[in-house]
């Protein structure tokens, strides 16, 4: 076979070089992002491996004796605020998002919300410090409680959860509820059953980023005044609270050396609070995808 | 493969001697068919426009009870947009506006009483692309049962509709397995299998057989050709031959108007219009 017409000039070795060279690229900046990563983990597990253990989790700070300093307070402090935090900023961000994908008429109100939403992610976190201390503290007089600092970084996160699973909602093809309308579902009946299910896995994913953020913030807990050195556990919503970035931020600040590694112990007690909550992420994607193709 | 054709040319014979006989014989009124009075669809001057676009245009047609209702043209004439109307699933593209009256058993469709998820119960739909639901076979054709307050027994109720469709024999060891393990042509009958769950009044069918190989679509037009003791059908399709294979009636459109719509054996043999003779001979379209 005689190629007949010269049109053609397909030049398949420089399309193969040019393909190589964007793989290899690629590839290097992912070689470059892990290395990174790695650096980072490694200058902060040398500082504060030795300080890891069990008696670090149940002491609380001292500034005294920091040879038995610990992170009890700010753990439980972080627990109680990521668990609040979800309890909040999860059903009402899917709900809305919900609300906004699947019930709410496409016109301009609509779009006009949903920029809205999305100008609202890229305000910067000490703004939702101020406007918590604001509205939490001062007007509903919560004090400097946990749970005015979960409601706080409930706000942080809501933009982000309702972008997520947004985005998750929109990725169900649209034949799938054409199908359940079609058989005389309702609205709810539909979502309920066909787009919620698709959709779960993205929303976990947004989600559990999003508490991940949450985490990790000190900037607005400290703006709505979260205590940082406190020698006791919080045993209900309304206790103050501190928190393991506001403990850490505190020991950084610190001039002994000491306190620096009781910062890098305490960084790696934050990346092992991460570790479960990723864990979980993937395991409901696992989950979702065997029964989506199975039931 | 010299047995495909044979089969098919067999089984015509041997399961279907109605449609040797000429549809005249078969119709109630076979002189005047789009004004039978026991009419389930009629549709007077309606016209659906996408935001300006007149989609359809002035289209009066009664589409009679227990019969195959064929609507045949070229693609982008609005077919697909005339049938989706009948049971309002094009409520779901906002730019949608509908004028006219269009009723079901006497009931304005769009009227302020109507009730779009009750109607659609009554009247199923069979999609261009099969699009199953990402569950098991045997859910996929129980919800629509569930959903709507089903009572009996689902099981006999799955088996029933799995039958009617004519995929009962290949998808009954496997119906816990997942539906998109099944071929096209077998997701698309589990479709079907599933609008006829519901046992409704009327089954509309877009292109069912577009996606599907010459066995397949003989099954389906075999399940078609059975569905008409039960079920009024109106089909949208590109297949001449299968217009006229299947159908008791068809209509021609043309750019969103109605051009004509009589007995399919007059359609095809002797069509009143230049436009209809020119399209059936593939003179365009
Ligand atoms: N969602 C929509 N928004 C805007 N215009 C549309 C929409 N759907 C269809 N149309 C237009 O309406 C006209 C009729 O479309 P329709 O899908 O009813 O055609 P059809 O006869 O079913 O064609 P085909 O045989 O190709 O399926 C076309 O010109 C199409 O471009
Ligand atoms: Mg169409």
């Amino acid at each position: 076979m005689t190629l007949v017409n010269t049109n053609f000039e397909p030049r398949l070795a420089h399309r193969r070089r040019i393909g190589w060279f964007f793989a290899f690229a690629c590839a290097s900046m992912v070689v470059l992002a892990v290395f990174v990563l790695g650096v980072l983990l490694i200058s902060v597990a040398d500082q504060g491996w030795r300080w890891l253990s069990l008696d670090f989790l149940d002491n609380f700070p001292s500034r005294l004796n920091p040879e038995k300093a610990g992170v009890k307070s700010a753990l439980f402090g972080t627990l109680w605020l990521i668990g609040l935090t979800a309890a909040v900023s999860v059903p009402i961000g899917m709900a809305a998002a919900i609300y906004l994908h699947e019930y709410a008429a496409k016109g301009k109100l609509t779009r006009f919300i949903e920029l809205n939403i999305a100008n609202l992610a890229g305000v910067p976190s000490i703004v939702y410090g101020i406007l918590g201390l604001a509205v939490f503290i001062r007007l509903c007089g919560l004090g400097r409680s946990v749970l005015a600092g979960a409601l706080t970084l409930s706000l942080l996160i809501l933009p982000v959860i309702i972008i997520a699973s947004r985005e998750a909602l929109a990725a169900v093809p649209d034949s799938i509820r054409l199908a359940a309308f079609g058989l005389g579902a309702t609205r709810w009946q539909t979502v309920r059953s066909h787009v919620l299910p698709a959709a779960i896995p993205g929303m976990m994913t947004g989600v559990i980023l999003a508490l991940s953020r949450a985490l990790g913030e000190a900037a607005p807990l400290i703006m709505i005044g979260a205590l940082t050195f406190i020698t006791f556990v919080p045993e209900g919503p309304l206790d103050t609270f501190t928190a393991m970035p506001i403990q850490i931020y505190n020991w950084i600040d610190e001039p002994d050396l000491i306190f620096q590694e009781l910062a890098g112990a305490g960084i790696l007690v934050l990346l092992g609070m991460l570790l479960p909550m990723n864990a979980v992420a993937v395991g409901i994607r696992a989950w979702h995808q065997r029964r989506k193709a199975w039931s | 493969m010299v047995i495909v054709p044979e089969t098919i040319s067999g089984r015509q014979e041997a399961q279907s001697p109605s449609r040797m006989t000429p549809p005249a014989l078969r119709l109630r009124k076979p002189s005047q068919p789009a004004v039978t009075s026991d009419s389930v669809i009629r549709a007077e001057g309606v016209t659906i426009r996408y935001a300006d676009f007149a989609a359809v245009r002035d289209v009066t047609i009664e589409i009679p009870d227990r019969q195959v209702t064929a609507i045949i043209g070229p693609s982008g004439c609005g077919k697909s947009t005339f049938l989706r109307a009948i049971n309002r699933m094009n409520d779901f593209i906002p730019s949608m506006s509908i004028s006219g009256l269009l009723t079901y058993r006497g009931q304005d469709i769009y009227g302020p009483k109507s009730d779009a998820v009750d109607l659609r119960r009554r009247i199923g739909m069979v999609f261009q692309k099969p699009n199953p639901f990402p569950k098991t076979i045997f859910k996929n054709v129980a919800w629509g049962a569930s959903i709507n307050g089903y009572r009996g027994d689902i099981h006999e109720l799955v088996e029933r509709a799995l039958r009617r469709a004519a995929i009962w024999d290949e998808v009954k060891d496997k119906l816990n397995q997942s539906a998109f393990a099944l071929s096209g042509g077998q997701q698309q009958r589990l479709c079907i299998a599933r609008a006829i769950a519901l046992e409704p009044d009327v089954l509309l069918m877009d292109e069912p057989c577009s996606a599907l190989d010459p066995i397949a679509t003989a099954r389906i037009e075999d399940l078609i050709d059975q569905l008409k003791t039960h079920y009024t059908v109106v089909l949208v399709t590109h297949n001449m031959q299968q217009a006229a294979r299947v159908s008791d009636l068809t209509a021609f459109m043309y750019m969103g108007e109605l051009i004509e719509f009589d007995a399919t054996d007059k359609i095809f043999t002797t069509p009143s219009e230049q436009r209809t003779q020119d399209y059936i001979t593939g003179r365009f379209g």
